[in-house]
This record gives C-alpha cells, structure tokens and sequence, in this order.
C-alpha cells in the first residue's frame, strides 16, 4: 500500500487542457490549465507580467528630452515638418496621481504653457492660419508615445510630403499630463485649422503600448469626442504605422475639404478593416445568413 | 422644500444645505465625489455628517425628493410606487436606528423581504453610508432574493457566473473558444452574455443566434445575453431573433438615462416583447441591467448628488423591471471615479448591499483597469468578501482578460477559487448539467474532471490541430 499521503510519482505538476489549439482562434487566455482549480504558476506569473508592463506605461514618466531629440532630428530629414523645436507644455495637473483623478485639469494648459504657445503663431502673419498642428501627449502610456510617435510622424511625413496640396504645420507640440480635448486649446492658441492629437491610450493588459489619434477640425475650447474623428490601437502588433498613417492622410483630407470633423466627416478609407484579422474578415466577406454563426462548437457529429 | 441640516460639535455648528448635502458629506470617500465637487472637505465634517444623517427619520426621505419630482420621472418612479403598508414596520426609525434594526436578530430574512418595498433607494444609500464593511456583508447575507428564466438564481449557498466570451473582432470561433473555455470551467450559469465589438443589429443577431444554437445543442440551463442598446434587442426581437434576456445600462437620474438614449416607457416595452417569446422555463425574468457608480457624473447628470446615492437609484429604476440579473461594473469606470483597491471595494460592497436590500438578485463585475491603484489581490478580497455576503453572481473570463473591453474581471478559476473557499455552488439546475455532461465529477466540490468531455470531444476532433479557419 503507498501512502496516499505522498504525492503519485506520476504527477505532473500541473493539468493541462487539451484544447490548447483552439488559441489559433483568440488571443483570450483560455486552456491555462490548472493545478486543482487554481492558475498554474507559469500562467500567474505571465499574467503579473503583463499587469507589471501595463502599470510601467501608466507610471513611468515620458522621457521628453529623448523625443524632442528624435523629432529635431527628424525635422531635418523632412522638409514638410516644421523647422521649429517642439514646444513642451504641461497641463493643469501638477501629477500624475492628480492626472489620474482630475481629468478635467488634464484637459486645461497651465499659464505659462499658454504664454509660450501665444508666441508660437506665425509672426509675419498673425492671421494666417497653419493648415496642421500635431500635438503629442503621454496620457495614460508613455511607452505608446515613446515607441510609436516617432515612427508614425515619419510616415505620416513621407505622405504629407507628397500631397498636391501643400500642408503648412505649427510646431509639434508635446504635452506633460495631457488628454485628449488639451489639443483644442493648443489649436485654437496657435491658430491651426486642424489638430492631430497623438496619445498613449489606456494600457490594456496584452497592449500596453496602443497609440490614439484624435484629428479635430477648427479646434477651440469646449468641443466634445463628438467633434473628433479617433484612430485607435496603432502599435506594430496593432495597426501599424505606415496604415495608421494612411488613414489619418485620408481624414486630413477630408476633414480640409469638407471642413469639417467628427459624426459629419465619415472614414470611408477601408482602414477599418486593416487591423482585423484573417478570420474576421473571411466572415465579414461571407454574409450568408445560414452560415453566419458557424463555428467548431457547432460542427455537425459524423 | 429643502430643509438644512446642522449637527453642533462642541463650539462648532456644522450646516449641510440639504438632505442631498448632507448624504454627499456622509459618503466614505472616493475620487469622483472629490471630482464632482460634493466630498466633505475635511475627515471631521465626514464624521459629523454620518453623526447627522443618523438622526435623520426615514420618513424624511419621501418628503424630500433628492431630484425634483417634477423634472425626474426616476424620482417619480420612487415615490409614487412606495409600499406604505411594507414601509409600517420602519417607518418610526431614523437612519441610525435603521442600521440597529437591520442588523439585529429581529430582522430575520422572512421580515427583510416584507418590508423590502417600502425602503427607498435612497434610503438604502442612506444606511450604507453609516455602515462598516462588515455590516454591509452580514445584512447583504440575510436578504433572499432568486430570480429565474432557465435556472434559478440567488438560493443561499450559490455562486453564479456569467461567462464573458468577448472577442474584439467578434470572431464566431473566438467567441466559441472562450464559451468553450469557460464551460470546461463550470461558468455560465447566471447567463452567457457577450459585448459585442460590432455594436448593430446584424452583428447582434448573429452572436445571439451562435448562443441559441450552441444552448441548444449542448442542453445547456442557462440564458444567453448580447449587451448591445435596449432598442437594437427590440429590433433584433422584431426581426424574430432568438433573445433571451433584453440587456441596458441604466443609471439613477432621469438625465442620465436620457444620455444612454433610453426611458423607462423604452425598458417597459422591451420588458414585454421579451416576456411576449415565452423561452423562460423555470421563469420569466427577463432583463438584464448593469450599473456602476460614476456613471450619473460622467454623463453630467447627477444633479449634485454622491454617486453611490446615484447608483441605488439606479436600483430603483431596475426593480420596477424584475431583472434575472443586475451587475455593478465596480471597477470599470476608472480611477476618476473609484481611485484604488480600497475605494473599488468599498463601493462593491456597498452596491451589493443596496441591491440585494431593495430585492434585486445583484452581481458584481470584480474588475479594475490598468489605470487605477489596484491589482489582482485587491479583486481576490472583494471576489472573497462578495462570496460571503451571498452575492448572486461574478463574471467569468480566460484568465481574467477581456481583450475587447481592455480591463480585467475574474476568470473562471478565480470563480472556482470562490466556490471551493466558501462552500458555493452553481445554480442547482446548471450544477447538475455539469455532472451530466462529465465536466465536473463533484460539481458541489468544485471538481473538475482531467481530460475532455465526450460531448465536446468529437466538436474538437474535427478542428484542425493548428493552422487557420477551415470553414
């Protein structure tokens, strides 16, 4: 008799779940298996990863001075950015903690951003208006704004650049603990007809690094989300720079055209579609109705 | 009429303008109050407050209505359809001695019941701002409330789960892996409801039929859910879709309501078109309500009132509606409104509490972003604490990921967890399915069989072992 108090020399650690193939399906955490009914230490550990790599995007403060060196380099590389430094401003709230909490004071320029960006407008012709005014703040992912503006304004660069109708910009300007309607009172005060607001979105656990673009046409204070059109979740493993790009060429363009944004200005550029995946868009190209929900679970038993 | 409040403390006259002040000021603290301006100012005048609510009557609360009657038909909702006959044996208490009497051994959960419509929202929310965590557990614990469609849901020793199978391109076999997933885990009891990434009727149509189908073709007792607008599920209803359960986020004041484009006249007609199917069989409850503190300010519409007294009239709102189930996002709205683990589950509790108080079978989404001060042990202490109180249900989802909602709720083994600590079951008529269908070999114990069912087995059998979508 071996005593059932001993583990079985058989035990394996953990037990698996023989669905494991079914992750060609989802990226969802499913067949982690378990050990009694609790995560197997592997999976608890990859999961505190993860929240570890979503909370370092929150909380880790955006180096400025890096990106102000990558965009003045950049700058001088394309002839259609401006030829300005960056303008570094900070909002109302003090913190990040503040930041959190107040959003409302995120949405505010402290005094002395305003003064510095009231010098900013043309000076020759204090009533001609830049076409565009790029905005980048961190929001609530350093780690989408260090890893993603850069590479993204090198496309978008490259596409301005050889738009028949030229594009005047405003000096990028970058945001301390900023959100997203920050940018009408900085397009207002530069006298921009557009803004383009790249921000770090809030980290999801298996995407910390997820850009947002908020392009707001006439930008001035008071506007809400429903005068913005939004391009969300540009990051390599997203939807990558140069389609993200793209997409906001079209909107640019739009946006100028029409002279308008948001609900009115509708994106027609089949973008949409560019961060779906293969499955998705096999469905969506199949409206069959009878075959609509098909899927593994209601195969037919042969 | 408003009355002002005072409480004198030694040399110092506290004023609270009125009723609605005064419950701001006694609220524990928490970031959106600060936010909407209406926190105490200091931790004293706190202190005083919940001194000075407690010697509030009862009675009060139907004299002053908190929103104007006039301009709020959820406050019109409260006070014309209050059970003065159940309110007889309370009436006579002030706040204070409301709390007393709820956790004295007089109240049994036979006298809870009886006086159940005659407690206000705002009375709940009133109470629960003089009470300890703990008290909020132990009367949470002694009310009794089940509703039912194809189970039933709420006996004292169960914990139900929704399983979330969220994909964010709604892809039909993702969606199907996660359902797959979290039935192998024992989760789906309380409904199978699915947030939709495509927000239309179509899309919605399509998930609710992959649910039917897959229901149906495992047997399996439980309701299936899309969250999608009160209206698209009365399209979809029209169009003659297979919808359990009519689903709407609903908020305390009239404002907010409007905001989420719906009024109460809009969930009566969905009440009734859902009822006119008839596809209940142990009952016919049939909506589906979320909530969540916060939300009332976020739509600017909460007419100067503490978002926790916003969320119990939200209660109030779902009550009318006999709802198979309610569920407080606690931790969704973020760190604006709930700033860290402490805050998430205080107001978890408190939500709980004023739900199960004013009759409803009340679920918790246990969750947090990425943004707010709070992690996986903060989700284990409330997940524990609910189980105790006698939560009806909690969310279950892979690995406590939703990859279409960014956020994190429980996951099916965190679920489980619950079950073997506290002793909970699943719904009885679900438990059983899941020893039927040789998922679980002592489903009251919480354990699960190694290896693959065989009912689900030959489904798996014919996937490809890797590769893409072959259909």
């Amino acid at each position: 008799m071996t005593d059932p108090s001993l583990t079985p020399p058989d035990w394996q650690g953990t037990t698996d779940n023989p669905w494991q193939h079914l992750r060609q399906y989802t990226a969802a955490r499913i067949a982690l298996g378990r050990t009694g009914v609790s995560l197997p230490t592997r999976e608890l550990l990859a999961f505190q990863l993860a929240h570890a790599q979503a909370r370092d995007a929150v909380h880790l403060p955006l180096d400025f001075t890096a990106l102000t060196e990558q965009l003045t380099y950049l700058s001088q590389h394309h002839a259609v950015l401006p030829a300005q430094p960056p303008v570094q401003v900070h909002s109302q709230a003090v913190d990040r903690m503040t930041y959190l909490q107040r959003p409302d004071l995120g949405r505010c320029l402290d005094d002395t951003s305003r003064a510095l960006l009231q010098q900013q407008q043309q000076p020759q012709q204090p009533e001609q208006a830049f076409d565009l005014a790029p905005v980048i703040a961190d929001g609530l992912s350093a780690k989408a704004v260090a890893d993603n503006a850069v590479p993204f304004i090198t496309e978008l660069a490259q596409q301005l650049a050889s738009e028949k109708q030229p594009w005047s910009l405003a000096p990028i300007t970058l945001v301390e603990q900023g959100r997203v309607a920050i940018a009408d009172d900085i397009g207002d005060l530069l006298n921009a007809r557009i803004t383009l607001m790249m921000i770090g979105e809030r980290p999801g656990l298996s995407s910390p690094d997820s850009l947002g673009l908020y392009l707001t046409f006439a930008p001035r204070p008071g506007l809400t989300d429903a005068s913005r059109n939004c391009i969300s979740n540009v990051r390599p493993a997203g939807l990558p720079h140069a389609q993200a790009a793209s997409r906001a060429m079209y909107l640019l363009r739009e946006a100028r055209r029409l002279q308008l944004s948001g609900v009115g200005l509708k994106d027609r550029s089949g973008g949409a579609l560019e961060s779906v995946n293969a499955n998705a868009l096999e469905h969506k190209n199949k409206p069959d109705a009878d075959n609509a929900t098909q899927n593994f679970l209601l195969n037919r038993e042969d | 009429m408003h009355n002002t409040y005072r409480y004198t403390l030694g040399s110092r006259t506290y004023t609270f303008t009125n009723l609605a002040d005064l419950m701001a000021r006694a609220t524990p603290a928490r970031s959106g109050d600060r936010l909407a301006g209406v926190i105490a100012r200091s931790a004293e005048e706190r202190a005083v407050a919940q001194m000075a609510l407690a010697e509030v009557p009862l009675k009060n609360f139907l004299k002053e209505a908190l929103v104007p009657y006039e301009s709020d038909e959820v406050t019109r909702l409260i006070l014309d359809e209050h059970d003065a006959s159940a309110f007889a044996p309370i009436a006579h208490l002030t706040v204070g001695d409301f709390r007393n009497w709820l956790l004295s051994d007089h109240a049994t959960p036979t006298l809870l019941t009886q006086v159940r419509a005659g407690i206000t929202p705002e009375m709940a929310a009133a109470v629960s701002k003089l009470m300890r965590n703990q008290d909020l557990i132990l009367v949470a614990q002694k009310c009794r409330v089940t509703s039912a469609f194809r189970n039933t849901l709420g006996l004292p020793g169960r914990l139900s789960t929704r399983l979330q199978p969220n994909h964010p391109t709604d892809d039909m076999n993702g969606i199907a892996a996660s359902m797959l997933d979290g039935l192998l885990y024992g989760s789906g009891d309380a409904v199978i409801g699915i947030n939709p990434a495509t927000d239309n009727v179509p899309q919605a149509i399509r998930l609710m039929k992959l649910m039917d189908e897959v229901i149906q073709r495992y047997q399996i007792p439980t309701q299936s859910c899309v969250l999608t607008h009160v209206t698209n599920t009365l399209e979809c209803i029209e169009q003659g879709a297979p919808v359990d359960l009519v689903f709407q986020s609903i908020g305390g004041t009239e404002a907010t309501n409007s905001s989420f484009g719906f009024n109460l006249a809009t969930l009566a007609e969905a009440q009734a078109a859902a009822l006119a199917l008839g596809r209940g069989t142990v009952g016919q409850n049939v909506m589906y309500f979320e909530t969540g503190q916060g939300s009332a300010l976020s739509a600017n519409a909460h007419h100067g009132l503490d978002q926790q007294t916003c969320e119990a009239r939200a209660y109030g709102v779902a009550r009318k509606f006999d709802p198979l189930l309610v569920n407080t996002v606690v931790g969704f709205i973020g760190p604006e409104y709930l700033f860290d683990g402490k805050e998430i589950i205080r107001a978890g509790l408190e939500d709980h509490f004023c739900g199960k108080l004013l009759g409803l079978p009340m679920g918790c989404d246990v969750c947090y972003t990425n943004h707010a001060e709070a992690d996986q042990n903060d989700m284990d202490n409330l997940l524990t604490l609910l189980g105790v109180a006698g939560c009806t249900f909690v969310m279950g989802i892979p690995g406590s990921d939703d990859i279409m909602l960014n956020y994190q709720t429980t996951s099916f083994h965190d679920a489980l967890y619950a079950r073997r600590a506290l002793n909970l079951g699943a719904a009885p008529e679900f438990e059983a399915w899941l020893e039927q269908m040789q998922i679980m070999s002592d489903a009251a114990g919480a354990h699960l069989n190694p290896g693959l069912p065989p009912a689900f087995a030959s489904s798996l059998a014919q996937l490809p072992t890797r590769g893409g979508n072959d259909d």
